[in-house]
């Protein structure tokens, strides 16, 4: 297999695409509103027509607006179908022949779609996933071909590290530095390792990346790899994501069978396998020391660092360790040179970031933006607002490690840096737009419940902390608080911040602490009403 | 092995490059206050109750897992770090059911002693009054879970220094909790060979020797040193 076998494979597959293309979303938030049958029906609804020589119907992964699924494209050029059931497929299919469709048009050039940069979600909703081919065709697997027979490892540390990119997986951290420290490193075996385990609730771009272009993060995977000098690679996916599971399984059975994973890489001498680990839904499983150590096969609880993976990962060995979204940007970057991915984006955080937009917004879905994009775009033109003329109050970046940011700091561009300065964080994307009727204690409540639920137990002030925490946000919730109450609040917040083991202690108290700094005066509301009950039924 | 010399506290200190900070300091004399950290086995970094601050490092450090290096200033004593330690300590006596006047380690149980040493005169929090089990299945000992910590000090010695890995932690968050075995009863676990380990290393009166009433079981943790030394190095010294 070499870079003529790929063109070859590209080639064929592009000549034997049938004239017109419908492309039907098979990623997992269509396929809970029927999405195979509405296929199966589209399928048969071509072959009732006699077109099958013409048309062919392709289940693709994502096209982003989730809320407006099942999806339905008709290529080249023609439209788009929303909230389409398996009842209207005679009628789209009828509708080539030129009838008129009665499925429910969308529009393609609204915000929601006009505005989006894709880089990661370039392929998602165009190929299909499950077929190798189809990734080629696009080019897919190139990028890994010139690497491993025309780069040497550092220089792939170098371009990842001139491009810019920083770790999508929510602390930001230059990917090209962690993987040159990997490589400078003298080990016996080394490691890479995806993480997938995507807990944050309201969260599902990894999902989603995985589930419409699995290939992608494979490769991704395979170039880390060889620029680090390992052999082996895990995905670690939560058990939740039975379709990401299986599509990553099947594409990595086709990767081998080509030669592309597995011994000689594109007859190389590089050695690439990787190997599916299917987490149990911990959230604390997602923090990487954790990971590795359920990977290991052991209790999945965090350890302190230093030593970071990089040092002493997985078994001990140097390991890479990254994010869905980040690999998924690799092969980009390798295609069109660092210069090109460090052209989008701001100064510090370059690229884009995929989104998913959740809550009380109009167009619910993935969105893939240039870092930098001002929040007011994102929500208000993307998102199109709340629903039936409500108003934005804040949006809930960086999920139970993240803050609110209140509407009025919308113009804030979304970047690492400019995000943290409002006290919440970038995170993997999770968005969640509350309105003016979410209380902002409930916020903060709902948050820590989660923490605490998802605190391993290992460390006292996680713990324990988060529990006294929750106790006080219901006390005031529940009109049973005290104006002191709000100070202990603010102490232990702090103390279950600066003293935690892990990023999941170390973070739990931003949602409060961020509602605290915006809203200070609806926790008072609770506190100096006789009954905080009374009061915030009231207000609803 | 390179020495390093830093300051703790202000005082001149040297220490091997592989030495903790909590090590080094103890060689000083100056004691900072612990609970998870116990010679002879692996450390944890779990009750961070030895944090410290470090000049120019913006995060704070547990002493007892991070190393000593060249020029570090160590500061093991400070407001913030005093007020810490004392919610910390509130916090553990807030979590589970410890009423010392009744309990086997009362006056010998280093949860008081730290509570002594942070100065906590009350508990600020709610007390969560769990409802917990005490088992005394085993033929020598019992495990009192109200009382423990969950410092996983019984898990280490026992797995590390015996090799039975009897003791585990299932559950997470303060669902925490001890088990024996597959999470059977104590005195079913066939791994367990009734070593009586695990009652020297227990920080307070959680797991103790059967019979012994209030006050009476004093805990002598110089024998675990002992076994390691002799272990590791050949040496038969106490
Ligand atoms: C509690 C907790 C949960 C985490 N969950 C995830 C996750 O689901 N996915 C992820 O990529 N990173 C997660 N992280 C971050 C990882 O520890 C790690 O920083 C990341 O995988 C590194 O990849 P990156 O550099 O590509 O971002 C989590 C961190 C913490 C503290
Ligand atoms: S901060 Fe929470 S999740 Fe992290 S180690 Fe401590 S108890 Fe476990
Ligand atoms: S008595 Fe010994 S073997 Fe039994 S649980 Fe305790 S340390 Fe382990
Ligand atoms: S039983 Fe004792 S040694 Fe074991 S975790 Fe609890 S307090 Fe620590
Ligand atoms: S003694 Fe260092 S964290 Fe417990």
């Amino acid at each position: 297999m070499d870079l003529s076998d790929l063109q070859e494979i590209a080639q064929k597959e592009n000549a034997a695409a049938k004239p017109m293309r419908i492309r039907c979303c098979t990623a997992a938030g269509c396929l809970s509103q029927d999405g195979q049958a509405l296929k199966k029906a589209l399928d048969e609804a071509v072959a009732a027509e006699g077109l099958s020589d013409k048309v062919e119907v392709v289940g693709v992964g994502c096209m982003g607006l989730c809320s407006q699924g099942p999806l339905v494209q008709i290529d080249p050029d023609g439209p788009l179908y929303e909230k389409v059931t398996p009842a209207d497929a005679p009628s789209i299919i009828a509708s080539l022949k030129g009838e008129k469709c009665k499925a429910r048009v969308g529009d393609p050039t609204i915000p929601f779609f006009s505005k989006q940069v894709p880089i990661v979600l370039e392929n998602s909703g165009r190929i299909n996933p499950e077929r190798i081919e189809s990734y080629i065709a696009v080019g897919g697997y190139q990028p890994l071909c010139h690497v491993v027979r025309e780069m040497q490892p550092l220089e792939v540390c170098d371009l990842i590290t001139n491009s810019g990119l920083r770790g999508r997986g929510g602390a930001g951290y230059p990917t090209g530095l962690k993987w040159a420290t990997v490589a400078k490193t003298d080990a016996e075996r080394k490691f890479v390792v995806c993480n997938a385990d995507e807990g944050d609730p309201g969260a599902f771009m990894d999902r989603s990346v995985l589930e419409s272009d699995p290939h992608r993060v494979l490769e991704g995977m395979a170039i880390a790899a060889y620029a680090v000098g390992a052999s082996q690679g895990y995905v670690y996916v939560r058990g939740e994501y039975p379709l990401a599971i299986s599509r990553l399984k099947t594409a990595i059975a086709q990767a081998r069978r080509l030669g592309i994973l597995g011994t000689g890489v594109f007859e190389t001498r590089f050695d690439f396998r990787v190997d599916i680990r299917i987490g149990a839904g911990a959230f604390v499983c997602g923090e990487e020391t954790a990971l590795m150590r359920s990977i290991e096969g052991q209790r999945g609880t965090p350890r302190p660092r230093p030593p970071f993976p990089a040092a002493r990962g997985l078994w001990g060995y140097p390991t890479v360790i990254n994010n869905v979204e980040t690999l998924a940007n690799v092969p980009a970057i390798v295609r069109n040179g660092a210069e090109w991915f460090a052209s989008i984006g701001t100064e510090k955080s370059k690229g884009t970031k995929v989104f998913a937009l959740a809550g009380k917004i109009t167009n619910t879905g993935l969105i893939e933006v240039p870092m930098g994009t001002p929040l007011k775009t994102i929500v208000e033109e993307m998102g199109g607002g709340v629903p039936d003329g409500g108003k934005v109050k804040a949006v809930q970046t960086g999920g139970p490690s993240g803050g609110c940011i209140p509407a009025e700091r919308f113009d804030t561009p979304v970047d690492y840096e400019s995000l943290a300065q409002l006290g919440s964080i970038m995170g993997s994307g999770g968005m969640i737009v509350m309105d003016e009727k979410d209380n902002m204690v409930d916020v903060a409540r709902f948050f820590m419940e989660f923490c605490m639920d998802e605190s391993c137990g290992k460390c006292v002030p996680c713990r324990a902390g988060t529990v006294q925490i929750y106790e006080i946000l219901t006390k005031i919730r529940e009109g049973r608080g005290k104006p002191e109450d709000l100070e202990v609040l603010r102490e232990l917040c702090d103390m279950v911040k600066q003293t935690s083991l892990c990023g999941l202690g170390q973070s739990a108290p931003n949602p409060v602490l961020s509602t605290l700094r915006y809203y200070r005066h609806e926790y008072d509301a609770f506190i100096t009403a006789k009954s905080g009950k009374a009061e915030a039924e009231a207000n609803a | 092995m390179a020495v390093k010399t830093l300051t703790i506290d202000d005082k001149p200190v040297s220490a091997r490059e592989d030495q903790t900070i909590l090590e080094a300091a103890r060689e000083a004399g100056i004691g900072i206050p612990t609970l998870c950290q116990l010679s002879g086995v692996a450390n944890l970094g779990a009750c961070r109750l030895c944090l410290v601050e470090v000049a120019g490092v913006p995060k704070l450090l547990p002493a007892c897992v991070t190393l000593v290096q060249e020029g570090m200033q160590v500061f093991t004593n400070t407001e913030r770090l005093r007020e810490y330690r004392k919610m910390i300590v509130e916090l553990l006596f807030a979590e589970r059911n410890h009423v010392c006047a009744v309990c086997v380690a009362n006056g010998h149980c280093e949860l008081q002693n730290l509570a002594i040493a942070v100065g906590m005169d009350h508990v600020r929090y709610s007390y969560r009054f769990p409802k917990l089990e005490v088992d005394t299945t085993h033929e020598k000992f019992g495990i009192d879970h109200n009382r423990c910590v969950l410092c996983a000090r019984c898990v280490r010695v026992c797995d590390e220094i015996e090799g039975a890995h009897t003791w585990d932690i299932a559950g997470r968050g303060a669902k925490s909790h001890i088990i024996s075995d597959m999470n059977v009863p104590w005195g079913s676990a066939t791994s367990c060979t009734s070593c009586g380990k695990c009652v020297q290393a227990c920080p307070t009166g959680a797991i103790f020797k059967l019979g012994a009433t209030v006050a009476e079981q004093i805990k002598d943790r110089t024998r675990l040193d002992f076994i390691v030394t002799a272990r590791e190095k050949k040496q038969w010294v106490g």
